[in-house]
């Protein structure tokens, strides 16, 4: 991680590297594909068999499935969007605001519907 | 990032004009907030999404159940296999934008053409996939389903009408509701009470926003609105994506001294990737 309170001399806005770093920069490209492809074909083997197989807690499976889209979307921002990258403050700015937002909203919307969910089965168990 | 003479600077330094304190263009850095508010349009769909599969969540369909068809293989069981393909048609072409923007690094124009112009093939190779899986979607299956308003028989199990149910076979004559039991099989209605059911229904073939043979009417409209959305962006995507293909051939950045266009379209093309990632995980998996 680069310190933001340090700043190189001649720090690059457009940034560039040769042949060598080039090298190191195309070994991580290929070791995140390689898992961005096994945790793939992992969710799609759980989503097909998970439900198939006896006394597995279908929470846990979902739970799994939301670890694994987790992961994937950090590797695919931090390494393939180069947000890793960019300085401290810069990383924050972009990512504070919408975690905030999204917990929010997922906490609220999901909450509400649970609430309704029992009115609406109430309401079809009194008919 | 080589290693170059460093020295720290005070806030007044950084955050006092004349240099970007992010150390980012302000290309790049709206594209970073363009991307943030495109992305909580997006949350704000799958969140929306969880909400009524919350609110019906003893009824929703299970989406392993409906996707299970794959091109040229007729009636044949392939459950999600064909998502899973399209995640990865994505997934491998984000792959090729990375390296166009690492070729970019290294100021090669003939890796970046290769590259960039991998990713719009790529790019097409899922929007046909969509057009297939819409077309299918729409069509349906040749035994459709009966969508049915009967109070009576539909009391007994707790379910209020307009239920969607499904033939159990080519016959017709007996109903799989969207209800399981307390072992998780699908209740079956057989017999008077099936006959009853088909009195007081209608045959709905395929999904649209009306009707829906697969289940709740809110699966059809999510799955239009939120695969219909990225697939819009896909689209934008693929023609940005031409669009610097074309100046790059035509030697443009190689002019300018750098390839930051390359970076900031990529970054437009990773995010409609990581939107996918949580579509397949939010729509296809739970």
């Amino acid at each position: 991680m680069k310190r933001d309170d340090i700043l190189r001399v001649d720090e690059a806005l457009y940034p560039h590297h040769d042949e060598e770093h080039g090298k190191v920069v195309r070994k991580k490209i290929v070791f995140v594909t390689i898992l961005l492809t096994v945790v793939t074909a992992a969710e799609v083997l759980l989503g097909v068999f998970a439900s198939g197989w006896i006394g597995i807690k279908w929470e846990l499976v979902k739970t799994a499935f939301i670890v694994m889209t987790l992961v994937k979307a950090g590797y695919i921002v931090m390494i393939f969007m180069h947000l890793g990258d960019e300085i401290r403050s810069f990383k924050w700015v972009i990512l504070g605001p919408y975690i905030l937002f999204i917990c929010y909203l997922v906490f609220i919307c999901l909450y509400e519907a649970l609430a309704l969910r029992d009115i609406r089965q109430f309401f079809e168990w009194i008919m | 990032m080589s290693a170059h003479a460093a020295e720290v600077a005070s806030k007044a330094e950084l955050w006092g004009g004349g240099r970007s304190p992010f150390s980012v263009t302000y290309g790049k850095l709206f594209m970073w907030f363009f991307l943030i508010s495109d992305a909580l349009t997006f949350g704000g769909l799958l969140t929306s999404l969880g909400f009524y599969k919350h609110k019906y969540a003893d009824i929703w369909p299970a989406s392993e159940e409906v996707f299970v068809h794959f091109p040229f293989t007729g009636d044949f069981h392939l459950p999600l296999l064909y998502v899973a393909l399209m995640t990865f048609i994505l997934i491998v072409s984000s792959v090729t934008m990375v390296l166009a923007v690492e070729a970019g690094h290294r100021m090669d124009k003939k890796g970046v053409v290769l590259w960039l112009g991998l990713t719009v093939v790529g790019g097409f190779f899922f929007l046909f996939s969509q057009v297939w899986e819409w077309s299918h979607y729409i069509h349906g299956n040749k035994l459709g389903a009966l969508k049915t308003e009967n109070m009576e028989v539909l009391r007994q199990y707790d379910l209020g009408p307009p239920i969607v149910a499904q033939w159990t076979d080519a016959s017709k004559t007996a109903l799989r509701l969207p209800k399981r039991d307390a072992e998780g099989n699908y209740f079956i209605v057989e017999g008077a009470a099936a006959a009853a059911l088909i009195a007081d229904g209608k045959e709905v073939y395929g999904a649209n926003l009306k009707e829906n043979e697969y289940g709740s009417q809110q699966y059809a409209d999510f799955f239009f609105f939120v695969t219909g959305f990225h697939g819009f962006h896909v689209l934008s995507g693929v023609v940005i994506n031409i669009v610097i293909l074309i100046m790059v051939i035509k030697g443009m950045m190689h002019r300018r001294g750098h390839y930051e266009m390359v970076e900031k379209t990529g970054l437009y093309w990773h995010f409609v990737d990581l939107v996918w990632v949580f579509v397949f995980t939010f729509y296809y998996l739970l």
